[in-house]
C-alpha cells in the first residue's frame, strides 16, 4: 500500500540573481519499505526530504503535481493539518543531534514535552514512557539520561535520543536525514540495527538519506540516486554493484577499497550530458 | 631511518578536578617516507597523538623525538618547518576573513621567507587551484577546495611530515578521492612522511603502509596492509571495527541486516 506519493517535486529559492532550483522534478512513491537517497552536498536530498513536511522556509517554495500522504494531499492541507502530521504521523530525525536537540532543556524534558501537551499524559505517565523510549534505542542507563542535557551526551547518545523522540509518538513515516554519519563505525551499525528493527516491527516506512552509497546499499530496499535536483537513477539496494549510470557507478568507484589497488583513485566525470 | 618516535606517550587532560586519560603509554614509529596510520573510535586518543606531536596537548609522560631529537616545549619555529598539520574540517581551520593569499603566505612572513608571490602561485598550482583563487575568501569555495587549500598552507614551509587528521572525512565520496589522489600525488612528488588518522579503515588503508588500531587511548594492535586485506588480525575489537567498515557492506550485501 502507498504511503507516500510525491509527483514531480520541485523545491525553488528566489535569490539576488534569480531562482535555484534545488529540487528539480523529483517523482518517488513509498510504502512501508526502507528508501534510501543518496547523492552529494548539493544534490538536493535534504531539501526533498524536507519538503515532504512542508519545512521549506521563504524563499523556498514548493511546487508539486502532487504529493499525497495516506491519500491526504499535503500540498492542499492548511498549516494547522501539516502540525497535525508532523512528528505524529511523519516524524524526522535530524542530521546532528549538536545543533537538533534543544541546549537549555534536559533530555527528559524535551521527550516528555509533546507527549505532555500533545497528548495530554500527566508526568508520570509521560516520564514512563520516554523512559521506554530510551531503551528502545538501547540507551543503557536511561534515567540518567533523562535528567541530562544535549551537552553531556555523546553524538552517538544525542544521535540515539532524537531517533527516541521522533518514535514516541509512533509515525507512520520516519525520515531521517544522515542520522548516522556523526558517529563512529561500531555505533552506526547499532543505531541502524534499532531502526531497523522499528521499521519492521512497527511496519514504519523509512525514508533514509545520506552521501553514503555502501551505507544505502546495506540498509535499504530500494535507492533513488539524485544528482544536481533530479533522479538520476531508481535501484533495488542489492543490485546497487549493477548500477548501470555513469553518476553512481563513479559514486561506487571512487570509494577506495580494503586490500584495493594504490593507484590514484578514479575521480567523478561530470561532463556527461546527465551533469545538465 | 626512523624519523617519528613515539614512546610510552601518555596524555593526561584535567577536567572538572578529574584526569581524563586520553592517551595511555602508546609506542610506534614511523621510518621516513613511510605513511603510517592510526585508526579508532572517537574518543580513543588518535587525534590526541597529533595534538600531542605538535605540543597541543598535555603530555604527562613518554617522550616524542622526530629524527631522533625529542622536541622542545614549546616547540620551535624549526618544528613547524619540519612538521605541519592538516585539520579535518575544512571549514574550520581557516581563518573566515583572511583571503586565501595572506592564509597562505602568513607561515613565509613568520618564517621570513622571501619570494611570497611567487610561492603562494606554485602553492595553489602544486594542489590544483586556479591561481585566480589567490584573492578569494574561505566562504567562497567548496569544502573540496578549502581542503586544497589547507594542504597547500600546510605545504608551504616545505616540511618532511604531514600529519593528517581525517583529512577526508568532512567531504563527500568523490571530492575525498580527488583529495586523497593529490595527497598521495604530493607525497611521491616530495618524499613526504604521512602520520594520518582516520576512522574509516578503507581510506586509511588505501594511504598507509601500517596501521595501529586504538581503543580507550591504548594501542590495541598493529597490523601492515596486508595483515588488513587478508582479515588477520589477533584482537576482536580490530576485527569488530573491520566488520563494521562501510567497506565491507558492498562486498558482502549477504550480511544486510533484515
Amino acid at each position: 500500500m502507498t504511503l507516500l506519493d510525491v509527483q514531480n517535486l520541485r523545491v525553488t529559492f528566489d535569490t539576488e540573481t534569480g531562482p535555484v532550483e534545488a529540487v528539480r522534478g523529483v517523482s518517488f512513491s513509498l510504502g512501508r519499505e526502507r528508501l534510501g537517497i543518496v547523492g552529494e552536498s548539493g544534490s538536493g536530498k535534504t531539501m526533498t526530504g524536507r519538503a515532504v513536511l512542508r519545512l521549506i522556509r521563504p524563499p523556498g517554495r514548493i511546487e508539486a503535481d502532487r504529493m499525497s500522504f495516506e491519500g491526504q494531499d499535503l500540498m492542499q492541507a492548511s498549516e494547522t493539518e501539516m502540525r497535525a502530521l508532523r512528528g505524529k504521523r511523519i516524524g524526522m530525525v535530524m542530521q546532528d543531534p549538536k545543533y537538533s536537540l534543544n541546549p537549555v532543556m534536559t533530555v527528559g524534558d524535551q521527550l516528555t514535552e509533546g507527549l505532555r501537551r500533545r497528548d495530554g499524559l500527566g508526568r508520570r505517565d509521560a516520564e514512563a514512557k520516554a523512559l521506554a523510549a530510551l531503551e528502545a534505542v538501547q540507551i543503557r542507563d536511561p534515567s540518567r539520561v533523562m535528567d541530562a542535557y544535549p551537552h553531556e551526551l555523546s553524538g552517538g547518545m544525542g544521535q540515539r535520543v532524537m531517533i527516541a523522540m521522533m518514535l514516541i509518538p509512533e509515525p507512520d513515516l520516519l525520515i531521517a536525514d544522515e542520522p548516522t554519519s556523526a558517529l563512529d563505525v561500531t555505533v552506526q551499525a547499532e543505531v541502524l540495527s534499532i531502526l531497523d528493527n522499528l521499521v519492521r516491527d512497527r511496519g514504519m516506512g523509512l525514508i533514509f538519506i545520506s552521501h553514503d552509497l555502501r551505507l544505502v546499499a546495506r540498509f535499504c530496499d530500494r535507492v533513488l540516486v539524485m544528482y544536481k535536483g533530479k533522479v538520476v537513477e531508481e535501484l533495488q539496494a542489492d543490485h546497487l554493484l549493477d548500477a548501470q549510470h555513469p553518476y553512481t557507478r563513479g559514486l561506487l568507484n571512487c570509494l577506495p577499497r580494503i586490500g584495493g589497488p594504490r593507484g590514484p583513485l578514479p575521480t567523478l566525470d561530470r561532463t556527461g550530458a546527465w551533469a545538465e | 631511518m626512523t624519523l617519528i618516535e613515539i614512546d610510552a606517550l601518555s596524555v593526561t587532560f584535567r577536567a572538572n578536578g578529574r584526569d581524563v586519560r586520553a592517551v595511555q603509554d602508546v609506542s610506534f614509529a614511523v621510518a621516513e617516507g613511510e605513511s603510517f596510520g592510526l585508526v579508532g573510535e572517537s574518543g580513543s586518543g588518535k587525534s590526541t597523538i597529533l595534538r600531542a606531536i605538535c605540543g597541543m596537548a598535555p603530555v604527562s609522560a613518554g617522550t616524542i623525538r622526530i629524527g631522533g631529537q625529542p622536541l622542545p616545549t614549546p616547540r620551535s619555529p624549526d618544528f613547524a618547518r619540519q612538521v605541519q598539520m592538516v585539520f579535518q574540517d575544512p571549514y574550520a581551520s581557516l581563518h573566515p576573513r583572511h583571503t586565501i593569499d595572506r592564509t597562505l603566505s602568513e607561515p613565509l612572513a613568520i618564517h621570513g621567507i622571501p619570494g611570497a608571490d611567487d610561492r603562494v602561485i606554485r602553492a595553489l598550482q602544486d594542489v590544483g587551484l586556479p591561481t585566480s583563487f589567490r584573492f578569494r575568501y574561505p566562504h567562497q569555495l567548496s569544502g573540496g577546495q578549502r581542503q586544497r587549500v589547507a594542504i597547500a598552507r600546510a605545504l608551504m614551509l616545505e616540511p618532511k611530515i604531514l600529519l593528517l587528521d581525517e583529512p577526508t572525512s568532512a567531504l563527500d565520496a568523490s571530492v575525498q578521492a580527488e583529495v586523497l589522489n593529490l595527497l598521495n600525488r604530493l607525497r611521491a612528488e616530495r618524499g613526504l612522511t604521512f602520520l594520518m588518522v582516520s576512522h574509516d579503515l578503507a581510506v586509511i588503508d588505501h594511504m598507509t603502509d601500517r596501521i595501529l588500531v586504538m581503543k580507550d587511548g591504548r594501542a590495541v594492535e598493529g597490523l601492515s596492509r596486508e595483515d588488513l586485506a587478508q582479515g588477520r588480525m589477533t584482537t576482536d575489537y580490530a576485527r569488530s571495527l573491520l566488520a563494521a567498515s562501510a567497506d565491507r557492506m558492498l562486498q558482502e550485501p549477504a550480511v544486510r541486516p533484515a
